[in-house]
């Protein structure tokens, strides 16, 4: 009897949530996946079951360029976190004496997750705009005489809009990656004679790996679908993935195409996630 | 770290990185802070355009923001769906964190894959397979689809903050329940619940807040009826207003309170 309710019990448990999955993720995503092998016929488009959106895709220099284009912006983004959120990280979890300080830092870096991710995006459009605050702020201490427009509307702009609003993304998986690590590993290493970097290299960097891998996934894959950037910071020629499928949907009405880029963001993430999991799973049995 | 005393070039060199470091530290939260002054201190200036120096105050862009019919009744929509997405993705959310957890099936890796997923997915794509199915079926868009998508969207948050407290829990608890004759309900109800309380709460205001603030979901599902951020997307196609500086400095304000009750709520379960 209790054997039987406690099944019960696990069946409803599960039901909803796969019942969800099924509905709202597996079918929907199974259409798209149909979609894409349609074809677009003036004025909508009709089943058919043909590679052409894939060919065009992968060969049409228009979309290719954007791919690789959204691939460029992605991994600057993730390096460009990296850099700031590493020594940032480190500095914190090793350095910092105080523990109410380093609750605040880091609290600090988390917090503008809760502002508006559009806000984030928009200031900085007021920011480097030729009107904007930057250009102003330096004509009025006299650096330069004219407003320089180099800020905005390039993919210098994307690059400081996405880091500053992934940058979270990329601050927590290291700081708790670098707080596991025991104390004692680095301190037996300098009693081993090695020196500070020789110490990082080979034990804390090594040892943080997982959590570099999970910052470098989420703030990589965030970057590679967004489109509210590029469209408030990127310019006539800053358009991503994301603003080419919002348009295959939109003005352009060619559905077929756009679910197959779809399909592409879909398998470039999920590669990426996969990838990422065996670098976490290796370096949770490979380290201590 | 502890440093070895006897070396005193160590300490030199261990006071320079210091200040290296503080340089870095202090540069980085100019980096994150300076825009939200920016944001905040524009929405109190007497001038149409965004340049500096700021030329006087004003409540002006607040009080036009009174007034304004279109943004109430899109903050309206936003609260309705962050509601509604909130109480759904919970409902779907807290029963899959509970099935990995504890039951154990077939297709478990699958599972939580396929509901961590939306994590790292670009909203962009669950928004327009969703409209795709949607439109399939013959299903009109409006603010109900924008819920659903949100519920979808913001499931593996959830989910991850739900099991990790799940994980922390010890196991003795429901097992001495389960000894005592309690059923599965009441042991959820009476051991597990009480214990993942504040992890329901906190990913309920996290999805709440995510909610309210998503675009790439609700520009595919919404009908005709706007959300806030969907207003302001629209707003900046025109151009930019310190109107919009206004009604970012009270969402900056409604966050820090939100950030403010979640820290309060946390401090709670570690006082247990």
């Amino acid at each position: 009897m209790s054997h039987a309710r406690r099944n019960l019990s696990g069946v409803m448990v599960l039901g909803i949530p796969l019942l969800w999955i099924a509905l709202f993720m597996l079918l929907p995503y199974g259409i798209i996946v149909t979609f894409s092998f349609w074809v677009k016929k003036y004025p909508t488009f009709v089943p058919a079951f043909q590679f052409g959106n894939y060919v065009t895709l992968f060969t049409d220099p228009q979309y290719v360029l954007v791919l690789l284009r959204t691939l460029k912006i992605s991994v600057l983004v993730s390096v460009a976190s990296l850099l700031l959120a590493y020594p940032f990280a480190y500095w914190l979890v090793f350095r910092c004496r105080s523990a109410k300080l380093r609750t605040w830092l880091y609290m600090a870096v988390i917090a503008p997750l809760w502002v508006s991710y559009l806000l984030r995006a928009y200031v900085w459009k007021t920011i480097l705009g030729t009107e904007g605050v930057l250009n102003s702020f330096l004509k009025s201490i006299g650096l330069i005489d004219e407003p320089s427009s180099i800020f905005l509307y390039n993919q210098f702009a994307m690059v400081v809009t996405l880091t500053y609003i992934f940058i979270p993304f990329m601050v927590m998986p290291i700081y708790t990656a670098l707080e596991k690590i025991p104390a004692n590993l680095t301190e037996a290493a300098a009693d081993l004679g090695m020196g500070p970097w020789r110490s990082f290299w080979t034990v804390t960097l090594p040892l943080s790996a997982p959590g570099i891998a999970a910052g470098a996934t989420l703030t990589f894959c965030l970057s590679f679908g967004d489109f509210i950037a590029p469209f408030l910071v990127g310019g006539p020629d800053g358009n991503l993935i994301a603003n080419v499928i919002a348009t295959q949907f939109g003005a352009a009405l060619n559905w077929p195409l756009g679910s197959a880029l779809a399909i592409v963001m879909l398998v470039v993430v999920l590669t990426i996630v996969s990838l990422s999991d065996r670098m976490e799973r290796k370096g949770a049995t490979g380290g201590i | 770290m502890a440093q070895s005393p006897n070396r005193a070039p160590g300490l030199v060199s261990r006071y320079g990185a210091d200040t290296a470091f503080m340089t870095f530290v202090a540069a980085l939260m100019a980096f994150l802070y300076i825009p939200i002054w920016v944001l905040i201190a524009f929405s109190f200036n007497d001038s149409r355009s965004l340049t500096w120096p700021l030329s006087g105050f004003t409540l002006d862009w607040y009080v036009k923001l009174a007034s304004n019919g279109d943004l109430l009744a899109a903050i309206r929509n936003s609260f309705y769906v962050a509601t509604g997405a909130t109480i759904l993705t919970l409902c779907v959310g807290v029963p899959a964190a509970l099935a990995l957890h504890k039951v154990n099936f077939p297709g478990k890796t699958v599972f939580r894959r396929l509901i961590l997923l939306p994590i790292t997915l670009p909203g962009i794509v669950t928004g327009i397979s969703m409209l795709n199915m949607f439109k399939l079926i013959g299903f009109p868009l409006s603010l109900e689809t924008v819920i659903l998508g949100h519920a979808t969207a913001l499931l593996g948050v959830v989910v991850t903050q739900v099991y990790a407290r799940l994980q922390r829990l010890p196991k003795s608890l429901e097992e001495a329940a389960f000894d005592l004759g309690a059923s599965p309900w009441r042991s959820f109800v009476d051991i597990t619940l009480p214990n993942i309380r504040t992890a329901i709460v906190g990913a309920g205001m996290l999805s709440f807040v995510l909610s309210f603030d998503e675009i790439p979901v609700t520009f595919f599902l919404t009908g005709r009826d706007n959300t806030l951020p969907m207003y302001i997307y629209s707003t900046l196609r025109r151009g930019v207003t310190p109107e919009i500086n206004a009604v970012g400095t009270i969402i900056v304000l409604l966050s820090l309170v939100l950030i403010v009750v979640s820290v309060v709520s946390t401090r709670d379960t570690k006082q247990k």
